[in-house]
Order: structure tokens, then C-alpha cells, then sequence
């Protein structure tokens, strides 16, 4: 926190334009531990804290308020590109506007990278294209070949001949039909709009944030078919309407009123939700983020460990894509299906706010034995306790970690540039 | 006098009948079988001096047939050409690493197939 608070008090007080010394007297506070101060060389909190604040004339709360995640933005932004991202949580303190721009441009590189790979892939293993591809290949193959011995073989004989003609006819057919389809096809995705710079999950995530991740429609037993329908690709609708039928069904499960009161029973406790309403733990993890005017994180994964589902919360950076923190008691449930995991975290970067992570991984068995197990895993993102302190320093992904002589390291960190001590 | 017998494994009956003539005009004694999944038990009982092999074929993909017939004593030389719509790097590679002989692309050149299948069995 201290090189955030400090700029932020130097910003604040050149900005009213007074001098440090007079501000430090006010304070109560020697001009050489404010400098210190200042240039985040000692930390502040405290008394001292609102002290400067009364004197500059802001609440000690909004200083140390966190930037919403925009440090952790920008060095996903440097770790993209492999720059050091040194300074950032100056640099988001000083120059706010433009780390919005830095963020919405690496943020856009990414989407056009994703969709440039997008493309890429639907040529390489669209399989409808591919299919239709090698059915014109062929046809192609054998109208060239017959054609060939047709003008290489002058004393073909007249039922041969005649054969091959016909075969002719037939694969230019079959050639002229494919390429028909072809053009078909990719006219239906052209008219599909551009392809989109969001992968699907994206998308989603898009669309619940723009409703507050609250679907209310569905308290009511109804799918926001509009939303859904405008979604850009076909992926994203398949996926955000499995989410509305989820929501539709924990919301008769889990009755708005009902939840409500439960949660002022048993807090924010996904078992015992999920024991009073006789429904799956993850089905309630997912009831709980999706209540109105809640601020309750969660991540979902598959039995892979590959994340299916992302709401963010601020200050608990979540990757935009590839695997999360080691630590996380996500990974540690899905592990240990069917028991409750839970830890008090702190955040890897500064400010580090802390929280609760609760997670539970659920194993379904659709077809009984003799057939592959799945495993769901959802970990909820709440505000932690006052009082204990953090069993665990968090991180979103180790690539922009800075969390050093972890044993979990999978990579290393591009703020360290080391992979463990 | 033959130049020798050549196994079509192939599923497109134009390019097998194409193919049968080609060869048959330049010499060859020609078989064919359409399917992956009894190439194997086929060419072992034809016994052929050189197999024209389809990648994508049904029953099993001509990968595999070439990985089984690798697999064999008997077979383990059999000079074998890969002929595929599928002309992309990866392929290729797939089909050097299992141990093809040749590989052409599909389509392919009358005159070029003939050449290329007399120089693997004088080789």
C-alpha cells in the first residue's frame, strides 16, 4: 500500500499547493518523515493516516481504496508483451487516464490476437470446412485423373471411354456442387457478423456483468432470450443459455425471499445453503454470486482444472485466461471432492485486501459406473473476516506474480524473472 | 510382362477406377481394397510389391494401417505411397514419421504416380 498512498499524498498535496513542512506541522509529523512518506519509503496508516488526511482533506478510506484492479491489468498488459512492469502501481496513481488507455489497448491487441487465432483455427479444424474441402479435393482428383487418360490414350476403347466420360460428368458435378456449398458456408459465417474478439466465455462474462451478474428474469422462471440471441458468436449463446437454465432452475430451488433470509442465518456458507434447500453445493455457490447487489466473487472449473466460469470481484485479480494461482482453494477442492475447503487470502500485490475463499468440488456420475466421473469445482470470493489474519498470499496467475520462493511456481514471474528461490 | 502388382487401398471409386487404369496402362497388375479397417489382412494376403495408401479412409485411417503394416516383419519394407487431399505439413511428417515411402497429393499428375511408383520398386 505504501507506494500508491504515498504518491497519492504527494499528488494530493501539490495540488492544493501546500508546502510539506506546513503540512507535516498540521499532522503533527516531523517534514522529514512526511518526505519519507511521500516518496513511499515508510508506510502510513493509522492515526498519522487520518491525520494527513483531515489536513489534505479527504477520508483516509478513499486513499487506500484499491484502483479496482487496474495495477493488476496493466501487468497483465507488460507480462503480454514481456516488458517490466515496475512502478505500475505509481504509475496507476499518477496517471489513471492513461492507464485506462494502456489497458483498453493491450486488452483490444489481445481480442484482435485472439480472433486473428480464431480464424486461423476455423480454417484448420473447422470440420465442416474440412470435410468439404476434401470431398472437392477428391472430386478434383478423380476429374483429373480421368481427364488425363482421356487425352493421353488414343486407343481407349468406346465403352471405356464412355465410362470415363460419365465420370466426368459426374465428379465436375460433385466439384461444381462443393464448391457451391463452399461459398454458402462462408458466406453464413461472414454474415454471422465479425468474428469476435472475445472468446465465448467472454462473452458471457460480458453479457452477466452487464446485468450485474444478476439474472432477474429468472426469478420468474424466464430466459432473456434477446440478451442471448444478440450474443456474437453461436458459442456464447449455447454457453449463456445453459447459464439462464441454470439460473432459472436454482432460482425455483432457491427462492429470492427464502436465500435472502437464509444468508442472514448462515452467512454466506454454500453447504449449509445447499443442505437447507436440498440442492447441490456448486448450484448454490453459483445462487449466491448471482444475487442482486451482492459483491460476491466466484470461479468454476472442470475436472482439468480449466476455468469455466469467471466472476471478478475487486481486488482478487482473475487471469483472462489459463490457469489461476495454485493456491487457490479451488484447485485444492478439486482434489478433495465433496469436502468443504476453505482459506483466508491476501492478495499478492499492493494494496492487498483480504478474502475468503470457500470452495467445494461436486462429482457427478450421469451414467453410473463404468464410465468417466465429472468433476465441478466453484470457489466463491468473499469478504474476509476482520480478525484472522491470511493463512495464504494469494496471486491471479504466476505470470504476473510477485509472490517470490513459492513452491507452487509453475513459470516465472516477469516481475521477478524467476521461477522459486 | 507386369512391372509388378500395385494394392489401390482407396474409398473413392472414381480415383480407384482412374487409378487402375493409369496403371494398368503402364504395366501394372493392379488390386484395390476400400476399406482401413482390413487393409492389413488384405495386403498381407495379395501380397503386392507396392501399396498406394489413402489417408483418410473408413474403418481405420491410413496412419494406422501404415503403423501395422510397420509393425510386421513380413511388411516392414513394403514400399508404400501415401496419397492424400491432404497435402498439409503435418500430415506429411505424421506419414515420414510412421514410415512412408513416398507421399503425393491428390490431385495428382498421371505421368508423375507411374514414375514415382516405378522408382520405389527398382529402389
Amino acid at each position: 500500500m505504501k507506494l500508491l498512498l504515498g504518491t497519492r499524498l504527494r499528488e494530493r498535496r501539490l495540488a492544493l499547493g501546500r508546502k510539506q513542512g506546513e503540512v507535516a506541522a498540521a499532522a503533527g509529523i516531523s517534514a522529514a518523515y512526511l518526505n519519507l512518506i511521500e516518496f513511499n519509503r515508510r508506510a502510513v496508516a493509522g492515526d498519522v493516516l487520518g491525520r494527513l488526511g483531515d489536513v489534505l482533506g479527504f477520508a483516509a478510506d478513499d486513499l487506500a481504496a484499491t484502483d479496482g484492479g487496474l495495477a493488476d491489468e496493466l501487468r497483465q498488459a507488460a507480462a503480454s508483451v514481456g516488458a517490466d512492469a515496475g512502478q505500475v502501481q505509481e504509475f496507476v496513481a499518477r496517471f489513471p487516464a492513461w492507464a485506462d488507455v494502456l489497458v483498453a489497448q493491450a486488452q483490444r491487441a489481445a481480442g484482435l490476437e485472439r480472433a486473428v487465432a480464431a480464424l486461423n483455427d476455423r480454417i484448420s479444424h473447422d470440420p465442416h470446412l474440412s470435410a468439404t474441402l476434401h470431398d472437392m479435393l477428391s472430386a478434383a482428383t478423380a476429374v483429373r485423373a480421368t481427364a488425363g487418360i482421356l487425352a493421353e490414350t488414343a486407343d481407349i476403347d468406346a465403352p471405356t471411354r464412355s465410362r470415363f466420360h460419365q465420370t466426368l460428368a459426374a465428379e465436375s458435378e460433385r466439384l461444381a456442387g462443393g464448391a457451391q456449398a463452399l461459398v454458402a458456408y462462408l458466406d453464413g459465417a461472414q454474415q454471422e457478423g465479425p468474428v469476435t474478439a472475445m472468446t465465448p466465455q467472454d462473452e458471457v462474462a460480458a453479457w452477466l456483468a452487464a446485468r450485474d451478474w444478476h439474472l432477474a428474469e429468472a426469478e420468474d422462471g424466464d430466459i432473456d432470450t434477446a440478451g442471448i440471441a444478440a450474443l456474437a458468436s453461436a458459442a456464447a449463446r449455447d454457453l449463456a443459455q445453459a447459464f439462464a437454465q441454470a439460473a432459472v432452475r436454482d432460482a425455483a430451488s432457491m427462492p429470492l425471499a427464502a436465500i435472502q433470509q437464509a444468508l442472514q442465518s448462515h452467512g454466506p456458507d454454500p453447504v449449509r445453503l445447499a443442505r437447507e434447500f436440498g440442492v447441490d453445493v456448486i448450484a448454490a455457490c453459483r445462487r449466491l454470486a448471482g444475487l442482486p447487489d451482492v459483491q460476491v466473487g466466484l470461479v468454476m472449473c472442470d475436472g482439468a482444472g480449466a476455468m469455466t466460469f469467471r466472476r471478478p470481484v475487486p481486488g482478487f485479480a482473475l487471469p483472462r485466461a489459463g490457469a489461476g494461482c495454485s493456491l487457490w482453494p479451488l484447485y485444492t477442492a478439486l482434489g478433495r471432492p465433496m469436502q468443504a475447503v476453505e482459506a483466508i487470502a491476501e492478495g499478492a500485490t499492493q494494496p492487498a485486501p483480504r478474502f475468503l475463499l470457500r470452495a467445494f468440488c461436486q462429482v457427478h456420475l450421469p451414467q453410473g459406473f463404468g464410465v468417466p466421473e465429472r468433476r465441478e469445482a466453484a470457489m466463491l470470493i468473499l469478504p474476509a473476516p476482520s480478525g484472522p489474519p491470511a493463512q495464504m498470499v494469494v496471486g491471479p496467475t504466476c505470470r504476473i506474480c510477485p509472490v517470490s520462493g513459492c513452491s507452487l511456481r509453475r513459470e516465472p514471474s516477469t516481475l521477478t524473472g524467476r521461477i522459486g528461490d | 510382362m507386369t512391372t509388378g502388382h500395385v494394392m489401390l487401398i482407396e474409398d473413392e471409386p472414381n480415383i480407384t477406377e482412374a487409378l487402375r487404369f493409369i496403371l494398368g496402362r503402364d504395366g501394372w497388375q493392379v488390386t484395390a481394397h476400400a476399406d482401413g479397417a482390413t487393409a492389413v489382412a488384405a495386403i498381407l494376403a495379395g501380397r503386392p510389391d507396392v501399396v498406394v495408401l489413402d489417408l483418410m479412409l473408413p474403418g481405420a485411417s491410413g496412419l494406422d494401417v501404415l503403423a501395422a503394416l510397420r509393425a510386421r516383419p513380413e511388411t516392414v519394407d513394403l514400399p508404400v505411397m501415401m496419397l492424400t487431399a491432404k497435402g498439409q505439413g503435418r500430415d506429411r511428417e505424421a506419414a515420414e514419421r510412421a514410415g512412408v515411402t513416398s507421399f503425393m497429393t491428390k490431385p495428382f499428375s498421371n505421368t508423375e504416380i507411374t514414375a514415382r511408383l516405378r522408382a520405389m520398386v527398382q529402389a
